[in-house]
């Protein structure tokens, strides 16, 4: 494992590129501090010390904020500009983002602990993405014409849903930002977002752009805040059309049953996982190591689709079990802003504990430590990385969704059981198969009940796929243009025609 | 009519801008004269004199273009690359389009005679719509994974077509290069494209364009020249998979028959057309008139689309023939430089004596010459703007497209009959309605056998449109997802999976 020494010896490097200039709420195109005058601060995990303060939006911000996106909504120019033109400005918006790229990773990095090269590398080009992606669907959300019995001219209309109330998480906050922004501005939705408390520093930058880009007034709002409070508020506010929500199950589930309070709402959720990744006998045992190490380590464990189930054939388990804590181990934990770098701290000293607990749990209850296990000594909130193998599908660690650097690694020999083991989970949002042979590949496929089911490869995020998940791991699919189906209502209309006019 | 002094007092403007630099063949990436050294000049409709000189293909450069067009499409990057990646260059192509949209617009006026003022806000405009909307499209087009019975994984891909050859027309030189070129490099297929020898300029500015925008060599060439050599030569060859032609239902039809000569090709076609534009006794005279005149008198009446059939009520004929002759007498005719011209010169003098013809046969087989009429006297190849009333089905201004400044008025009585009147065609590009009543305006729409039908507007022209006729007028539809369909060919894919497995 790694010294404390060489933990003190990497230095910060905080150009003016670092420092967050907007701490502001973002209503109604202008920057504002939060009606109650609270503060809240944000903590750089990796110095445990605070980076600033930002506003804390209390209920009557939130008001505030949904009656901007309510008023540019029904009467603002917003609702009458041609989709072509929304779509431009979201292209805009994508060029923005690309252009500024550098400062919005280090501003990524510095907030949340991951290592810049991997904001650099993945977060940013999937964020310019996703808003160009959108910018190109605007102008091609099409109706039907009908065939329908009857002297009757009929067809449809996908009209916007109107205000969203969007809450994104903070292990890819500018990544979530874009996907939930990207389709619901394609749709003409207006939108009022609640950032996560850990991590509002992008989404605030990203705010600026969406000025400097030239979205109306109104039209994007975003809030930092808690969800207790501001989040709570808003998600059951009864001038808010439509509510999406990404985090964990059991705030979901509040969600749901909470959403109609002020009315009904549309609700599409993306919750959390725990994904079985099966590694076949006839797997390539280096290549299944990197792609379950990538699977589970990326992002410092906090992804909701990591793979935290292994599944391995028990004619290679041996092999890769210790293949795979060797690897585990090579991490090189440290400052985000450091290029050397490959694992940041979790995002809070609260995750720094909880993951802590359940490795605890893990021990307790069984499991073979083959890697880390030992609690982190230093500043940071760093879990090193940790591998337990000889898992037990009834454990603790085994059931429940760990987000953090653990990894269980379960045995397997028969592939039907291994299929009913990996769908009994409450869970159900992404699955992987490593595999050559093509039957059982499609075997395992089509009878793994989840959202996504990754193949001789993971994580593999873009735009263009729909994403979300079975079960308890949420409702709806973001990405594709099942995406845009989340912010837009069906509108049929059936005109009467004239007696003698041709069907 | 205005007097010719007008004319010689309108200065010419020349800047430096207006210099036609590109003059040359663009095949695989590369610059190059013709391979027999052959030129030919293309004329400013204004002057009647030479701009400049161009290359002009021979069949041996046709034969290079789609070589280079063909080893691009098999074995360069292009295949390769995803449709993200392609959608990229397409925006980089667009924005490189408005940002020389000056130069581009003057050469277009230079070249084909039209007001500057329309080549900006139309031409130029809509071009950089249409690449900006096919590079959307470009990572959206999908297949379907299909529930056919049996244990089979069955799915649609859709793969571009191959190597398109694309034969452009003189009447909007900009746009129908976009139009065809846009919607080919979304789908991912290469092109040879070989524009009208009366408009050959614009197009190779655009040419440098795409490979300032960083498009692999050979994806685009562009070939200045002629239909009856370079244009059959590449509307016949074996490495063209596809072909796609914009011009007259004769040169049209001769495609048809000859391009599949020594392989069967996909042909697409736009062609001429003969649109009926029904004003009803309940229209607006002053918008109608405004409306007829704009749909006739456009581009000096050189398009495709154009309404050359004007059915007007019996109730209102009188008061709208007398009005429309009037507002067309008001056109100022000039320089399509000068900001002040409403209608510029024909393309050239075969198309200025063919449109004369036309009138002269009006006036012999009896139609009203309300205003116009006269041989136009002077320099550059114009047409006075004139107006027959008083015109029966049966006369050849009625039937045969003209595609000049030169209306038709005829009388209608009874809706059933003049819906059986407009469809009494070869052609089926466009029709117009113009009504208040809703009944009305489903009874016409339905029973015109047209592609596009305006009601209470006409020339509406949009990316987001499809476009194309019925019956003569032409085979399949451009913009629009069609459009993109012509460049794609469907592959299904049907793989076995295991007995066990879930469908």
């Amino acid at each position: 494992m790694l010294g404390k020494t060489f933990m003190q010896k990497t230095t910060r490097s905080f150009g003016s590129r670092a420092v967050p200039k907007q701490t502001q709420l973002f209503i109604d195109g202008q920057w504002c501090n939060s009606v109650k005058g609270g503060t809240f601060e944000t903590i750089d995990p990796f110095t445990e010390e605070p980076i600033t303060q930002v506003q804390r939006a209390s209920r009557e911000d939130v008001d505030k904020a949904v009656l901007a996106a309510r008023i540019a909504f029904d009467h603002g120019p917003w609702r009458r500009m041609s989709a072509t033109d929304r779509g431009n400005l979201l292209y805009r918006l994508g060029e923005l983002v690309e252009k500024n790229a550098e400062e919005l990773a280090y501003l990524e990095a510095l907030d949340n602990g991951k290592p810049v090269s991997v904001a650099k590398a993945a977060d940013l080009p999937l964020t310019w993405n996703t808003y160009k992606y959108y910018g190109g669907w605007a102008n091609k959300i099409t109706g039907d014409t009908i065939p329908a019995p009857g002297n009757f001219h009929a067809y449809t209309r996908r009209e916007p849903v109107g205000v969203a109330a969007q809450i994104i998480p903070w292990n890819f906050p500018l990544l979530m930002q874009a996907w939930k922004l990207g389709p619901a501005l394609a749709a003409g939705c207006t939108v009022v977002m609640k950032t996560a408390e850990q991590t509002p520093l992008s989404a605030l930058k990203i705010a600026e752009l969406i000025k400097e880009a030239g979205f109306p007034d109104g039209v994007v709002n975003i809030l930092s805040g808690f969800g207790e409070d501001a989040g709570a508020y808003l998600s059951t506010h009864s001038d808010v059309d439509k509510v999406a929500f990404t985090g964990s199950t059991a705030v979901g589930l509040q969600i749901m049953r909470n959403s109609s309070l002020g009315g009904l709402k549309r609700v599409t959720l993306e919750l959390g996982g725990k994904s079985a990744n099966i590694i076949c006998e006839d797997a390539d045992v280096d290549m299944a190591v990197q792609q379950s190490h990538l699977g589970l380590f990326f992002n410092q464990g906090q992804c909701c689709i990591a793979g935290s189930r292994l599944f391995v054939h028990d004619k290679i388990y041996d092999e890769f079990a210790e293949k795979s804590a060797k690897f585990a181990s090579e991490a090189k934990l440290g400052d985000s802003q450091d290029a050397a770098t490959t694992q940041g701290p979790q995002v809070s000293k609260e995750q720094q504990d909880t993951v802590w607990g359940y490795i605890e749990k893990g021990k307790k209850e069984g499991a073979t430590l083959l890697a880390g296990g030992e609690k982190y000594d230093g500043k940071g909130y760093f879990v090193k990385p940790t591998v337990f193998a000889d898992v037990q599908d009834d454990m603790t660690i085994a059931k429940e969704e760990i987000f953090g650097p653990v990894m269980q690694i379960m045995k397997f020999s028969d592939y039907d059981d291994v299929i009913d083991r990996a769908n009994r989970s409450e869970y159900g949002l992404g699955a992987g198969v490593v595999t050559k042979d093509i039957g059982r590949a499609f075997h395992l496929t089509n009878g793994l009940r989840a959202g996504t089911v990754y193949v001789n490869c993971y994580d593999v995020f873009d735009p263009t796929l729909p994403f979300g998940g079975y079960k308890n791991s949420g409702i709806g699919r973001e990405n594709g243009p099942q995406g845009l189906d989340n912010y837009l209502e069906t509108k049929t209309v059936i005109m009467s025609r004239p007696d003698g006019s041709l069907p | 009519m205005l007097a010719r002094s007008s004319f010689r007092n309108s200065k010419r403007f020349f800047g430096t801008r207006m210099v036609p630099k590109q003059t040359q063949l663009f095949i695989g990436g590369e610059w190059v004269n013709s391979a027999n050294g052959d030129t030919f000049e293309t004329i400013n409709p204004y002057t009647e004199e030479p701009i400049t000189s161009v290359q002009r293909a021979s069949v041996d450069d046709v034969d290079r273009a789609v070589d280079a067009a063909r080893k691009a499409f098999d074995h360069g990057p292009w295949r390769r690359m995803s449709g993200t990646e392609r959608g990229d260059l397409l925006f980089k192509l667009a924005e490189l389009i408005k940002k020389n949209g000056e130069e581009l617009a003057h050469l277009e006026a230079l070249d084909n005679g039209k007001p500057i003022t329309l080549a900006k806000i139309v031409d130029v405009s809509n071009s950089y719509q249409t690449y900006k909307y096919y590079a959307g499209f470009a990572n959206k087009f999908v297949g379907d994974t299909i529930p056919a019975p049996g244990n089979f994984h069955a799915y649609t891909r859709k793969e571009p077509v191959g190597v398109a050859a694309q034969i452009i027309p003189w009447n909007v030189p900009m746009l129908m290069q976009a139009w065809k070129l846009a919607p080919a490099l979304a789908a991912g297929c290469t092109v040879v494209m070989k524009t009208a020898e009366q408009t050959p300029l614009s197009a190779l500015r655009v040419g440098e364009l795409i490979k300032e925008a960083g498009f692999p060599d050979g994806v685009v060439n562009i070939l200045s020249g002629f239909g009856e050599d370079a244009g059959a030569h590449l509307v016949r060859h074996p490495g063209v998979d596809k072909v796609a032609f914009t011009g007259s239902t004769e040169v049209g039809l001769d495609i048809m028959r000859n391009s599949s000569t020594l392989g069967l090709k996909r042909v697409t076609l736009e062609l001429g057309g003969k649109s009926p534009f029904i004003i009803c006794e309940d229209a607006n005279i002053e918008e109608s008139i405004q409306q007829a005149n704009f749909a006739l008198f456009f581009n000096s009446g050189q398009v495709c689309v154009a309404a050359s059939r004007l059915f007007v009520h019996e109730k209102i004929y009188d008061e709208f023939a007398e009005k429309s002759a009037k507002l067309a007498s008001k056109a100022v005719l000039g320089n399509g430089l000068d900001p002040n011209t409403t209608q510029g010169p024909q393309i050239s003098k075969e198309q200025q004596d063919k449109i004369w013809g036309y009138i002269q046969k009006g006036k012999q087989e009896g139609a009203s010459c309300l205003t116009g009429g006269e041989e136009y006297e002077g320099k550059g190849f114009f047409v006075k703007p004139t107006v027959f009333a008083d015109v029966q089905d049966d006369m050849t201004i009625a039937k045969e497209e003209i595609f000049g400044p030169v209306m038709q008025i005829l009388k209608f009585s009874d809706y059933d009959d003049v819906i059986k009147r407009a469809n009494n065609t070869d052609y089926g590009l466009g029709a117009g309605v113009i009504t208040n009543d809703i009944g009305r305006a489903f009874h016409l729409t339905n029973g015109l056998r047209a592609g596009t039908v305006f009601v209470n507007c006409y020339d509406i022209f949009d990316p987001t449109l499809p476009f194309g006729g019925y019956k003569n007028s032409g085979l399949g539809r451009e913009n629009g997802l069609e459009g993109l369909e012509n460049y794609l060919e469907t592959k299904t894919v049907i793989m076995s999976r295991p007995e066990g497995s879930l469908p």
